[in-house]
């Protein structure tokens, strides 16, 4: 059989840019919250910006679990 | 990897290995480059608030006053506002110790002859998770004794006594095991993205510059562009998560040290 295409090397940065999707609307939903509020209530800055820091890592770190697990099961075929 | 980076740009050790950790010598599997990075670190930290507090004025002059600095941001910025007056007090000497720590290990990604953090090394994250995990669970233990802290951690008040087969193993799971996971592999992968991507556009310049179409060559300049700009951010990225290890050892001990609801 003769294939056109073929796949070679690894195919897991596809699956991490796949993995990444969730996160990545997480922290725009994040940030957008924060400006929201900052836009409303100005002063609210700085009482708010430890929670966006707290969501913001939270959410994060799904995504850096993706890096991290992608290493981990490299060997996993 | 495949074999498929074998012939990436000439004269760049590739693909890099674990023997690139080891120094040569009698030390040899002993000291790591980075047991001696984190060592530098450790150095400059100790010697800067040393030399800082070695004669304080006053008025302060202008290393003392960027120490203070520092250590208001920990006490004040981070550990006052996350606990409160008394606790932060308390423990800001911790916050800020590690604010400074993983800030100066973080920065040494992007200084030249260092060029990659220990905190890029999982061994390093894991030990000050491991630290963090031990404060934050001794601290929730000395206040509220082990019955009292299991209780605390594992029973969200307000919560249905019948959804309390479901909650406490997952408040435990999620309290106990899960943060100091991912609080190593946050800071861990953070480092470890850094310099990669720094490296994919730092070698695909060479790669480009190599290629045999003429029409792709001057694009390795844009790439090295693309190099310097992504330094900017992975200084922006050190600051931001050495601030987000502080803040999150902060808000644990929090939890660990509330009142009973």
């Amino acid at each position: 059989m003769n294939l056109a295409a073929g796949v070679y090397g690894s195919v897991a940065a596809i699956g991490y840019g796949l993995a990444a999707i969730g996160p990545a609307i997480g922290i725009g939903l994040i940030f957008a919250a924060y400006i929201n509020s900052t836009a409303r209530q100005p002063e609210s800055a700085g009482l708010t910006r430890t929670y966006l820091f707290l969501g913001f890592v939270l959410v994060e770190a799904l995504a850096l679990f993706g890096i991290a697990f992608g290493f981990v099961w490299q060997g996993t075929k | 990897m495949n074999g498929q980076g074998s012939v990436l740009a000439k004269g760049v050790p590739w693909p890099p290995s674990v023997d690139e950790f080891y120094l040569p010598g009698w030390f040899y599997p002993w000291i790591t480059k980075f047991t001696v990075m984190v060592w530098i670190a450790l150095a400059v930290v100790l010697v800067f608030f040393l030399v800082a507090y070695r004669n304080p004025k006053l008025v302060p002059a202008r290393t003392q006053w960027l120490a203070e600095e520092i250590y208001s941001f920990g006490r004040n910025g981070i550990s006052g506002d996350v606990m409160g007056h008394q606790d932060g007090v308390r423990f800001a000497p911790y916050i800020t110790s590690l604010l400074a720590f993983i800030a100066v290990m973080n920065v040494m990604g992007i200084v030249p002859l260092f060029q990659v953090s220990p905190s890029a090394h999982i061994g390093f994250p894991t030990a000050l998770a491991i630290i963090s995990w031990l404060v934050y669970i001794g601290a929730g233990i000395r206040r509220h004794g082990f019955v009292g802290y299991m209780k605390l951690t594992t029973i969200p008040p307000g919560a249905p006594k019948w959804l309390y087969p479901l909650l406490i193993p997952l408040e435990f799971l999620s309290n106990i095991l899960i943060r100091p996971f991912a609080l190593a592999v946050r800071l861990f992968a953070n480092l470890f993205a850094g310099h990669f991507i720094l490296l994919v556009f730092t070698l695909g310049g060479f790669v480009l510059l190599g290629s045999s179409t003429v029409f792709l060559k001057p694009i390795s300049v844009l790439s090295w562009v693309m190099a310097i700009v992504l330094t900017f951010l992975e200084l922006l990225v050190a600051l931001l998560q050495a601030y987000v290890f502080a803040i999150l050892n902060a808000v644990y001990l929090q939890s660990s040290l509330a009142q009973e609801h």
